[in-house]
C-alpha cells in the first residue's frame, strides 16, 4: 500500500512522491531526492533538522505530537502551529495526498 | 599499470578550484554536500576507505545492531544525491600520504589527486584491547558496518556476551543485547560507567537500569587475559575472577586518525588542530569531525568531540570557509544515547564540573542533571526530558547561566530559565 505526498520547497517547487505505508516522511524525502530535509540524527527525534510545515487541511488527520517531538521543535527555525518533524510522520492510508512544506532554513 | 579507475583521470592542475575530502563518514559527506549548498562550483572528490556509501554510525550500536534498521537506512544520503550534486565518491580508496607543497594526495595503488582545498575528515578507529588473547576472532569492535556484520551471527538469544567498557558504545550494546535475550556482562575498568562523559547521578542511574535489566555490570574491573577454550572464551580479570563468553564486544574509546596530518606537518593537539573556521596550520587544509580539535569559546579550551553534531557543524563551517564565507563553529556540543526505553540527551561538556544538581527524580526515569563550574552552567544531561535538553542547548549557546535553585524548581518551566538570569532579556511570550 502506498500514498502520495507532496513536498513544497520554500521557493514553490513541488515534488509529488509515492511513499510506502509505514515509512516516515524524512526517509521518504531522502529516498525521493527531495531537498531541504537534513535528518542529522537519522530519524530518532534528536535533532529537529527535518522540520516541515503541514498544510492546515491535514493538521487534524495527523496523529498528535509526542512530547519529545513537541520539545525538539523548539529548536527549529520559525516554528509555528503547522510545524512537525518529518521523521515522526509515518505514511498511513488516511494521509494519502498529504502536502508538507520544507522551510528555507534547512537548505 | 594501475587499474583504470576514476582516479587515474584526475589530473586537475593545482590551480583548479577543486576540493578533495579525505574520509567519507558523517563529516566528510556533510562537507561535500555543504560545499555544493554554499555554491562551490569546482570538483568535489570524497575519498573513503570503506566500500559503501557514507553512513551514520550511531545506529550501529542501537537500531542497526538490534536488526530494526535495514542497511540502506544507514546511508546518510542515497547514491542519487551524490550524482545530482556532482560529488565524486571514491569508495574502498585509501589515502597513503599528503604532500602539502605539491598540493597532492597520494592514494594506495599509486594514483594521486591534486587539490586546491583539502578537508581532513579522517575520523578515528576503535581503541584496541591490549591483553593476551585479544586477537581472538570472537573479540569484536563496534565502529564500522563491517564490525557489526562480523558479530551478528553470534548476537543471538542465549549467547553469553561480555562487553568491555562502560561508555556509550558499551552500554548501548549491552542494552540491545539484553533486550535480545543474550546473557550480558559488562566489565568496566573505571570506577563508574559513563565516567568521562556524565556525572555520578547519571552513572548511578544507568548502572541501576542495566542491572534491573539483568545485565551483570562490574566496575573497577580490568581484563588481564582472554583465553580460548574449545567452545568459548574465558576472560580473566584483575579482581581474580573469570567470566565465560561466546563473544566479546570492546568499546573502550576512539583513537583519532591523525597519522596523515602529522606526516604532512599539520599541527595536532589531541586532534588535528583547527581554528574556529575549521582551518588547519597549513594553508588550504581544513579538518572536521572526530579527528579535529577546535577552540571552544564556551569552554575556553580546545575540544575534540566524537558526535554527529560536531561532525555536521564543523563540516558546514569548513565548507563555508572554502567558499570564502565566515561561519565560525561556536555551537554548544550536544549528543544523544538511546538505551532501553530511555533517551539520554546531553548538552555541553561535563568535564570539570564542581557542582551538579538534579531536576526531577531518577526513580521516575525522567530527570535532568545540571552541571556547574564556578557557578556557571556548563552542561546538562536530560533523561527522557527533551524540554530540559532544548532549554539547555539554548542557554549554553547564549551563554546564560540560571542558578542551581532555579533549574531544580519544577514549578519553573525550562523555557523560563533564561528569563531568570540577571540581565537577560525576558522571553517575549512570557514578558
Amino acid at each position: 500500500m502506498t500514498i502520495k505526498v507532496t513536498y513544497i520547497e520554500h521557493d514553490g517547487t513541488e515534488r509529488e512522491v509515492i511513499v510506502e505505508e509505514g515509512v516516515n516522511l524524512m526517509d521518504a524525502a531522502l529516498d525521493n531526492m527531495v531537498p531541504g530535509i537534513d535528518g542529522d540524527c537519522g530519524g530518532v527525534c534528536a535533532c529537529a533538522t527535518c522540520h516541515v510545515r503541514v498544510d492546515p487541511d491535514w493538521a487534524d488527520k495527523l496523529p498528535a505530537m509526542e512530547d519529545t517531538e513537541n520539545a525538539m521543535l523548539e529548536l527549529a527555525d520559525a516554528r509555528d502551529d503547522r510545524s512537525r518533524l518529518a521523521c515522526q510522520i509515518i505514511a498511513a492510508p488516511e494521509l494519502d495526498g498529504l502536502v508538507v512544506h520544507t522551510p528555507e532554513g534547512q537548505h | 599499470m594501475p587499474e583504470p579507475t576514476a582516479v587515474s583521470t584526475m589530473t586537475d592542475a593545482p590551480t583548479n578550484n577543486n576540493a578533495v575530502i579525505i574520509g567519507a563518514g558523517q563529516a566528510g559527506a556533510q562537507a561535500a554536500f555543504s560545499l555544493r549548498q554554499q555554491g562551490f562550483k569546482g570538483r568535489v572528490v570524497l575519498v573513503g576507505d570503506e566500500p559503501t556509501l557514507p553512513y551514520q554510525r550511531p545506529p550501529l550500536s542501537k537500531a542497526y545492531l538490534a536488526g530494526e534498521l535495514p542497511e540502506a537506512r544507514l546511508y546518510i544520503k542515497p547514491q542519487g544525491f551524490y550524482d545530482k550534486a556532482d560529488i565524486e565518491l571514491l569508495t574502498s580508496a585509501r589515502v597513503e600520504g599528503i604532500d602539502p607543497g605539491a598540493r597532492q594526495v597520494r592514494l594506495a595503488g599509486g594514483d594521486t589527486l591534486a587539490y586546491r582545498h583539502l578537508v581532513l575528515a579522517t575520523g578515528g578507529r576503535a581503541r584496541r584491547l591490549n591483553c593476551p588473547g585479544a586477537d581472538d576472532p570472537r573479540v569484536h569492535y563496534l565502529r564500522t558496518l563491517e564490525d557489526v556484520r562480523g558479530l551478528q551471527a553470534d548476537f543471538v538469544a542465549g549467547k553469553r556476551l561480555v562487553v568491555i567498557g562502560g561508555g556509550y558504545v558499551g552500554l548501548e550494546t549491552a542494552a540491545v543485547a539484553a533486550r535480545h535475550g543474550l546473557q550480558v556482562t559488562v566489565l568496566v575498568a573505571r570506577p563508574t560507567v559513563l565516567n568521562r562523559v556524565c556525572g555520578p547521578e547519571v552513572s548511578r542511574f544507568f548502572t541501576q537500569v542495566h542491572r534491573d535489566a539483568g545485565v551483570a555490570l562490574c566496575c573497577d574491573t580490568a581484563i588481564t587475559a582472554i583465553r580460548a577454550e574449545s567452545q568459548y572464551l574465558v576472560i580473566d580479570t584483575n579482581n581474580g575472577y573469570s567470566v565465560q563468553a561466546d563473544l566479546l564486544v570492546v568499546g573502550i574509546g576512539l583513537e583519532p586518525n591523525l597519522e596523515l596530518a602529522e606526516a604532512a606537518g599539520v599541527s595536532c593537539d589531541n586532534g588535528i588542530a583547527t581554528d574556529e573556521n575549521g582551518r588547519c596550520s597549513l594553508p588550504d587544509i581544513y579538518a572536521a569531525g572526530d579527528c579535529a580539535s577546535h577552540p571552544s569559546a564556551i569552554y575556553a579550551r580546545r575540544l575534540r568531540l566524537e558526535s554527529v553534531q560536531n561532525a555536521v557543524e564543523q563540516a558546514k563551517t569548513v565548507a563555508a570557509s572554502i567558499c570564502g564565507k565566515h561561519r565560525p563553529y561556536t555551537q554548544a556540543p550536544w549528543f544523544w544515547s538511546d538505551q532501553f526505553d530511555l533517551k539520554l540527551q546531553s548538552a555541553g561538556v561535563v568535564s570539570g564540573f564542581d557542582q551538579s544538581v538534579v531536576r526531577g527524580d531518577p526513580e521516575t526515569r525522567s530527570f535532568a542533571v545540571f552541571y556547574y563550574r564556578a557557578g556557571v552552567l556548563i552542561a546538562v544531561d536530560a533523561i527522557n526530558r527533551p524540554t530540559e535538553f532544548v532549554a539547555a542547548r539554548k542557554l549554553l549557546d547564549q551563554g546564560l547561566s540560571p542558578s542551581s535553585e532555579v533549574v531544580c524548581n519544577e514549578a519553573i518551566p525550562p523555557a523560563d530559565f533564561a528569563a531568570t538570569v540577571t540581565g537577560a532579556k525576558p522571553v517575549a511570550s512570557h514578558g
